[in-house]
């Protein structure tokens, strides 16, 4: 068994509406996993179906080899979750939430480990809910997932009411995470964060998958962004494969498609460079080409 | 409106608010005022039709104004009209309904708004600070203007007189004004929704302690204490008895004094924060919150509390009123004819017992429906996902839930046995020649009988459970239908003369009537196979469908 979450062809709709159109998905065991795509795409649809709140209409879904819907419970106890609007009991605090869900999962957390996350991640355990900012609820959320000794950690847009420093706690315990040979479902629309993280990627757009692959491959599908100052003005005008030229007397701006690096930095360098940047794209850059005009059709690497 | 004036930079965006509370209470705000309507006027109607003559009327004024267990539940009685008798027995009871209705309504727009962070999305739109709470206090103002103008036209139809029907009408929205004024108070005070109705609630249940001992007192007692409390205000306007018109201008006097504390208080406190401190809690759980079970009990407890508390002190003092019953019943003569051929005063008394016990288990049916619906809610909100993303599957989760209610219902309904056996025992155990005996038998014979009313409860529960499972979207209004339908049944039905097949439809029609009535074991067995069955059913269902 090597693969953690195994999705092919899923299809669910809510009355007339398709939320999810064929969607495949493939986490593999001890890697963390990003799984990206606006609002409405779908995400949280196949995680519910994931964790058997929601029957699928068609395609398959396998969590941690078995079937998310009959086996729920019993595959509950291994995974740990975050949901992406975390909602809480108000009138219980959040160290009895952290113990109620461990206990729930068959797990009770190791009082060490829940005590070090919670430092971590600065919580006030006696508090009520009902007194928590999104933040807080956010991080209560979070010390149960990972205090757990869960296989899997599915969490559904984590950081989200986080500040910039508990962010990168948490990205420093999914890194942990990893180390231990957990595996890891993020979804996200936070492309730092998944660019960060995630050993893989996978992109959805309207309910279906759109790529999917390492980050590696993914750039390599897409073009290059080059920024350059040059000794003088230069001739582009035959060259193939570059798009959203702009100069500036003696500054270029473009991006290229990765084949045709060559030509244009040999190009460069005749005319003298000054300074030079090449970088790969975002995935804010990629992101936006794959939703914005283009909108190609379904296509899917490695 | 000409609130979007510079001087009133605070109340920007009221009169939007406003319409947007009165939209978001379009049903429940005429329900409230529609029930409230309705119970006055039907009880003006049954005292027209029980006692016709003023001499009938006169004598039960005599037993039932004399009674102190009657005067603690209902307050004093002035005259004895219809009119006179209509406000002793409901009056202050309506007023109460008025009150709560205005609680809810005040803090469903403030405080809840604000805790359920909708209140910063309208803020931050041009919509001043007080804003939410002067929409709020005005769509009270609205139900309770509602409520006078449909108890003018309803009450007079009943035959009452114009002039008291309106100084009844004035008295019960001028009490829902002044809790206006306490519940805008304890939505600035406290931190929560639930604080903030915690402790509006609190002034209402002391409001009602204050004058049930005002009233019940005897010659030399602090009779003055109804003066105390803005529902002894309500039976001291003598609405049928002479009307003390200015009795009015001290609801509106605490309604003033209130609002302008809750003003005051909110143009100094942060959003979100409240004056009195959240107590900090454990901050680990306990060894008792391991499982759904743990949580449902965990969650259900405060509320389960209260009602077991509420129920103790209701069916104590309405349990030692039976002792008085015989005599109050007789003074209408057409039913002092039948009660005698029926086996005289201990056959009257246990009418009246049965009766009341027939409440608890409405009660306790009630209480479990609400507890049952719990799981739609958190199905809604958002709290089922943690939960059932855990081991515990949706069975353990459900079955927790209904068990939680059911166990619940037999605590209230034990209370209520015991607390009225009590009640009953202590005031005859002196010996009066009634033939029944102390505290501790009647105790004994009472809690039986309120547990005899458990299988019909848990049919009610097990009805909201199968509406859950089945029709998700339905359930809450569904199951509160349900136990509407089968309170109205039980209450009227007989009255109304309904055919047996509707009376049949109500698990309490199949309840023995106890103490007194026949007891068979088939229809208590019935009524579990039922129970059982409509449970299982919700519970499959809930395990087959799509959650959310």
């Amino acid at each position: 068994m090597t693969n953690a979450i195994e999705v092919h062809a899923l299809a669910k709709s809510f009355g007339r509406t398709k939320a999810l159109d064929g969607l495949d998905l493939t986490v593999r065991t001890g890697e963390v996993h990003a799984f990206l795509g606006p609002n409405g795409a779908g995400k949280t649809t196949t995680i519910r179906i994931l964790l058997g709140l929601l029957r699928k209409d068609g395609g398959t879904a396998s969590l941690l080899g078995g079937d998310p819907w009959r086996d729920a419970a019993a595959l509950h106890a291994r995974l740990g979750y975050v949901p992406g609007d975390v909602t809480l009991w108000p009138n219980l605090t959040g160290g009895e939430i952290i113990d109620l869900l461990g206990r729930l999962r068959g797990h009770p957390p190791d009082a060490q480990r829940k005590q070090a996350l919670i430092e971590r991640f600065a919580l006030d355990p006696a508090k009520k809910a009902r007194a928590y900012s999104k933040g807080n609820r956010q991080k209560v959320a979070l010390i149960a997932a990972l205090a757990s000794d869960a296989e899997l950690l599915i969490l559904d847009e984590p950081t989200s009411g986080l500040d910039p420093l508990m962010e990168a706690v948490f990205r420093d315990c999914v890194g942990d995470e990893r180390r231990r040979g957990r595996t890891v479902l993020l979804s996200s629309h936070i492309l730092a964060e998944a660019e960060a993280l995630a050993d893989r990627v996978t992109i959805i757009r309207d309910g279906r998958t759109a790529e999917t692959g390492t980050l590696a491959q993914l750039r390599h599908l897409t073009r290059i962004s080059v920024d350059a100052e040059l000794a003088g003005p230069v001739s582009l005008g035959n060259l193939a494969g570059l798009h959203a030229v702009h100069m500036d007397g003696p500054r270029l701006h473009c991006e290229a498609d990765p084949a045709a690096l060559n030509d244009l930095l040999r190009c460069l360098t005749e005319t003298g460079v000054v300074t030079l940047t090449c970088r790969p794209p975002t995935l804010e850059e990629l992101f936006l080409r794959l939703y914005s005009s283009e909108r190609p059709t379904a296509r899917a690497t490695g | 409106m000409t609130l979007h004036t510079p001087g009133h930079a605070g109340l920007a965006g009221t009169a939007v608010i406003t319409r947007l509370a009165l939209r978001r209470d379009r049903i429940m705000l005429p329900a409230w005022v529609y029930l409230i309507t309705a119970g006055l006027a039907s009880t003006a109607y049954t005292f027209r039709k029980l006692y016709p003559t003023a001499a009938a009327r006169a004598a039960f004024a005599v037993t039932g104004g004399g009674n102190p267990a009657l005067r603690f539940l209902y307050g004093r009685l002035y005259g004895s009209s219809t009119g006179a008798l209509t406000a002793w027995r409901y009056g202050i009871w309506a007023a109460i309904f008025g009150a709560l209705m205005t609680i809810f309504i005040v803090i469903r727009h403030t405080r809840a708004e604000e805790e359920a962070g909708r209140q910063e999305l309208l803020g931050s739109a041009v919509v001043g600070r007080q804003a939410a709470l002067t929409a709020g206090l005005l769509a009270a103002a609205t139900a309770n203007l509602a409520l006078i103008v449909l108890l003018c036209l309803a009450l007079p139809l009943t035959g009452l007189p114009a002039a008291g029907s309106v100084a009844l009408a004035l008295a019960i929205a001028a009490s829902g004004l002044a809790f206006a004024g306490v519940a805008a108070v304890a939505a600035q005070l406290a931190s929560g929704a639930r604080g903030a109705r915690g402790l509006a609630f609190g002034v209402l249940g002391a409001a009602f302690v204050l004058r049930a001992i005002g009233d019940s007192a005897g010659p030399g007692g602090p009779a003055w204490l109804s003066w105390a409390s803005p529902l002894g205000w309500v039976e001291l306007t003598r609405p049928f008895g002479g009307p003390r018109w200015w009795v009015l201008a001290l609801f509106l006097g605490l309604a003033a004094a209130g609002t302008g504390v809750a003003y005051a208080l909110a143009a100094r406190r942060d959003y979100g924060a409240g004056l009195l401190p959240d107590r900090p809690g454990r901050p680990a759980a306990s060894r008792w919150l391991r499982g759904p079970l743990g949580l449902a009990w965990r969650l259900q407890r405060g509320t389960l509390g209260g009602w077991a508390g509420g129920v103790a002190c209701v069916f104590a003092v309405s349990g030692a009123a039976a002792k008085g019953i015989g005599s109050l019943l007789g003074s209408s003569t057409a039913l002092r004819d039948e009660f005698t051929r029926l086996g005289g005063q201990t056959a009257i008394t246990s009418a009246y017992l049965a009766a009341l016990i027939g409440l608890a288990g409405l009660a306790a049916a009630g209480y479990a429906t609400a507890a049952v619906v719990q799981l739609r809610a958190a199905e809604t909100g958002g709290l089922a996902e943690p939960l059932l993303a855990t081991a515990a599957g949706r069975l353990r989760w459900g079955l927790s839930q209904l068990a939680v209610a059911v166990a619940g219902a037999t605590v209230l309904l034990a209370v209520a046995g015991l607390a009225a056996g009590l009640g009953y025992g202590l005031r005859t155990g002196t010996g009066t020649g009634t033939g029944t005996g102390a505290a501790g038998p009647q105790a004994a014979r009472l809690l039986g009988a309120a547990l005899a009313q458990l299988p019909a409860a848990a049919v009610v529960a097990a009805a909201a459970m199968a509406l859950v499972g089945l029709w998700p979207g339905g359930a809450v209004a569904g199951a509160w239908t349900v136990l509407g339908a089968v309170v109205a049944i039980d209450l009227f039905g007989q009255a109304l003369g309904l055919s047996h097949w509707l009376l049949d439809v109500s698990p309490f029609t199949h309840a023995p009537r106890l103490p007194g009535g026949p007891v068979s074991a088939a229809p208590l067995l019935w009524l579990t196979v039922a129970a059982v069955a409509l449970g299982a059913v919700g519970l499959a269902a809930l395990r087959r469908r799509d959650l959310g």
